[in-house]
């Protein structure tokens, strides 16, 4: 009985793998190519699924693109005109990697500006802070009653302690 | 208090970009389309089957309306635009259709259903012309002006809000403008 059923699970399986196998059929085709794609389109957005890579969306959208793509690479398209491509369509929100331009300066500088702030503001604290520990009044000194007070103190708070463990 | 003063702006104009941030749509891509023409292309009707392209309607303003029957926020669109062919205010603006990778026969009886608001439609099976125009989520519209240039572009279904607030006013000046 479990030897029939496990045939047939054997044998639907074996039915099931030619669809399975479908999605890579364009690989076996070019796989110079497919390399190519799955490279550039990795640092392409999915518009359809925002923060998914063209490369890895299932979409129907990153299908058709990919299919735009493969044929811009087999007309013999230059990476950077395949960009050129998809910005001119979609927008400078397809590429991951932003352009720096005027729009974008802020963007890309915008770290480092915090950074130098954030290095301003410690040096500046830390400059204060030095002046202020020269400029402090001497420490006063105790007299020696208050030495005995501040001992007698303390004595007793470390033998409340014991107390408290013992 | 002074010394707190410098963190609370610095909080209080955190909040505020964040609250604008919020309020943004992130499908809300802005479209590098606008200001530019209308790209090229040459596309079957619907019915009828005669070919149309940007070309043919020069002098007029339309509207280029992305539709498909399968595109389940355009049945929240479509009355909106029925509802304004129908009310006859602005008898001179095309409304082209773009039925995009549908199925002729789903496409007409869905058009069948729910009205047709459309002067025609063409039919792009492939969604290469949706790629032209840089369609990512259906339905969008682009506004075009008697030049052939794109003058807005709309994404996401038309309410009945954005239709008066945005689009008619600007339909209205484009059509005053010269040819």
């Amino acid at each position: 009985m479990i030897k029939k059923f496990c045939l047939w699970l054997l044998l639907s399986l074996t039915l099931l793998a030619p669809l399975q196998a479908n999605e890579a059929v364009p690989m076996a085709e070019d796989p110079v190519l497919e390399a190519r794609l799955v490279q550039l389109s990795d640092n392409l957005r999915c518009l359809v699924c925002q923060n998914e890579s063209l490369s890895g969306s299932h979409a129907d959208l990153a299908k058709d693109l990919r299919r735009e793509i493969r044929g811009l690479m087999k007309a013999g398209k230059s990476d950077a005109e395949i960009l050129d491509f998809m910005v001119a369509r979609y927008g400078d929100f397809v590429l991951y990697r932003p352009p720096v331009k005027p729009t974008t300066w802020l963007l890309w500088g915008g770290p480092f500006v915090l950074l130098v702030a954030a290095i301003f503001l410690l040096l500046n604290l830390l400059r204060r802070r030095a002046v202020a520990l020269r400029d402090l009044p001497p420490p006063e000194q105790l007299s020696e009653a208050e030495r005995l007070r501040a001992r007698s103190l303390l004595d007793g708070e470390s033998s409340a302690k014991k107390d408290v463990l013992s | 208090m002074k010394r707190f003063l410098i963190p609370i702006v610095l909080f209080i104009v955190l909040i505020g970009f964040l609250a604008v941030g919020l309020k943004r749509d992130p499908r809300d891509v802005p479209s590098p389309l606008v200001g530019k023409p209308a790209p090229a292309f040459s596309l079957p009707m619907l019915v009828g089957g005669q070919s149309l392209s940007p070309q043919d309607m020069r002098g007029k303003v339309w509207l280029f309306n992305v539709w498909a029957s399968w595109c389940v926020s355009c049945r929240d669109e479509h009355p909106v635009l029925v509802k304004f062919v129908k009310s006859g205010k602005m008898p001179e603006i095309l409304i082209v259709g773009l039925n995009y990778k549908d199925q002729t026969d789903d496409a007409k009886a869905w058009l069948a259903r729910f009205g047709n608001p459309y002067t025609l439609s063409l039919v792009d099976a492939d969604g290469r012309v949706g790629i032209d125009y840089g369609v990512y989520g259906v339905p969008e519209t682009y506004v075009i002006d008697k030049r052939g240039v794109i003058r807005m572009k709309h994404t996401g279904p038309i309410t009945e809000e954005s239709l008066t607030s945005r689009i008619m006013p600007l339909l209205a000046t484009l059509e005053a403008e010269p040819r």
